[in-house]
């Protein structure tokens, strides 16, 4: 049991400091365009990522198509008719529901 | 840089994403406590504060793997908040503790929706957005670790299908411009190309890799 809170406590400790180093490190700092343009585009790259990430991942190195992708498409598509977020993450667990069970 | 928006603001804004993100905490919730305990989840959910860390921590226990695996897995995960904090920290005000604990409030939801796509962030949405969705996430693992049994397999009710749909609508409501969507293809691409070769945690960071398009002059 106790190993648990070595996780918890070095992933906290860890965490923290990832996220305190460029906000402690960088000031007030005025940007020059082309760095604000590229700190711009971080977000869509990482959010694409994540999408990929969590639809395909096995939980360990490897690429697993499942009917997680079906969720997505179907999430896709609630998206497209302008739905807010909570339809749309009902509508992709329902959709992977679905075709888990045929 | 236009000014911030109010932290109430930014609860208001991410009242959205907070039954979705309730979901997933009770999704954490329901997996980790046969491996955890049931303390050990909440405490985890307060501290670490990081789906995704959490996820991949809790998958290296899965499958039985080390305690060192597993840190390093939830570390690899989180080591986006490193570019993030970089790329936001100028956005930051204060003393240098004040810029650290401000950047606790740096989460994908809260980043996504704060950015203002000219590389300034808009810092009330960020922690107002922040502690909505933090709350719902704990809200959702105490749920999940008590009450969680009721529900049977989360993937069986699809649960496991949340995060995908939930980062693809902030991906929606982020790549208005062709750029940004040509930015996303590209971060999807090396995602989905390291993911078979590289560690847990690394396809997603190398993704932001993408944003250097921003350098071409347009």
């Amino acid at each position: 049991m106790s190993a648990v809170w070595v996780l918890i406590g070095v992933l906290c400790a860890g965490t923290v400091a990832l996220k305190a180093a460029g906000p402690v490190t960088v000031g007030a700092r005025r940007l020059s365009p082309r760095v604000a343009a590229v700190i711009g585009l971080v977000a869509p790259a990482l959010l694409a990522a994540l999408v990929a990430y969590e639809t395909l991942t096995p939980g360990r190195p490897g690429l697993e198509v499942d009917a997680r992708l079906v969720g997505l498409a179907a999430a896709a598509g609630a998206i497209a008719l302008r739905r807010s977020m909570l339809v749309v993450v009902i509508v992709a667990a329902t959709a992977t529901a679905l075709a888990r069970a045929v | 840089m236009p000014p911030d928006s109010g932290i109430r603001a930014g609860v208001r804004a991410a009242l959205p994403l907070v039954l979705p993100t309730l979901l997933l905490g009770v999704s954490f919730g329901v997996l980790a406590k046969p491996v955890m305990g049931a303390i050990g989840p909440i405490v985890m959910s307060v501290l670490v504060f990081s789906g995704g860390a959490q996820f991949a921590a809790l998958g290296v226990l899965q499958a039985g793997g080390a305690t060192g695996a597993a840190i390093a897995a939830g570390m690899l995960m989180n080591a986006r908040w490193l570019p993030m904090g970089f790329a936001v920290g100028p956005s930051l005000r204060g003393g240098p503790l004040a810029r650290a604990l401000q950047g606790q409030a740096i989460v994908d939801a809260s980043f996504a929706m704060s950015s203002r796509g000219d590389g300034t962030f808009d810092r009330g949405l960020l922690i107002g957005a922040t502690i909505a969705q933090g709350s719902a996430w704990i809200a959702g693992t105490v749920i999940g670790v008590t009450g969680g049994g009721l529900l049977g397999d989360p993937a069986r009710i699809g649960l496991d299908a949340v995060f995908p749909a939930f980062y693809l609508t902030l991906l929606a409501e982020e790549a208005r411009s062709g750029r940004a969507v040509a930015v996303a293809l590209a971060g999807a691409a090396i995602a989905v190309a390291l993911m078979p070769v590289a560690p847990i945690g690394i396809p997603v960071i190398a993704a932001s890799l993408a944003a250097l398009i921003g350098l071409r002059t347009r």
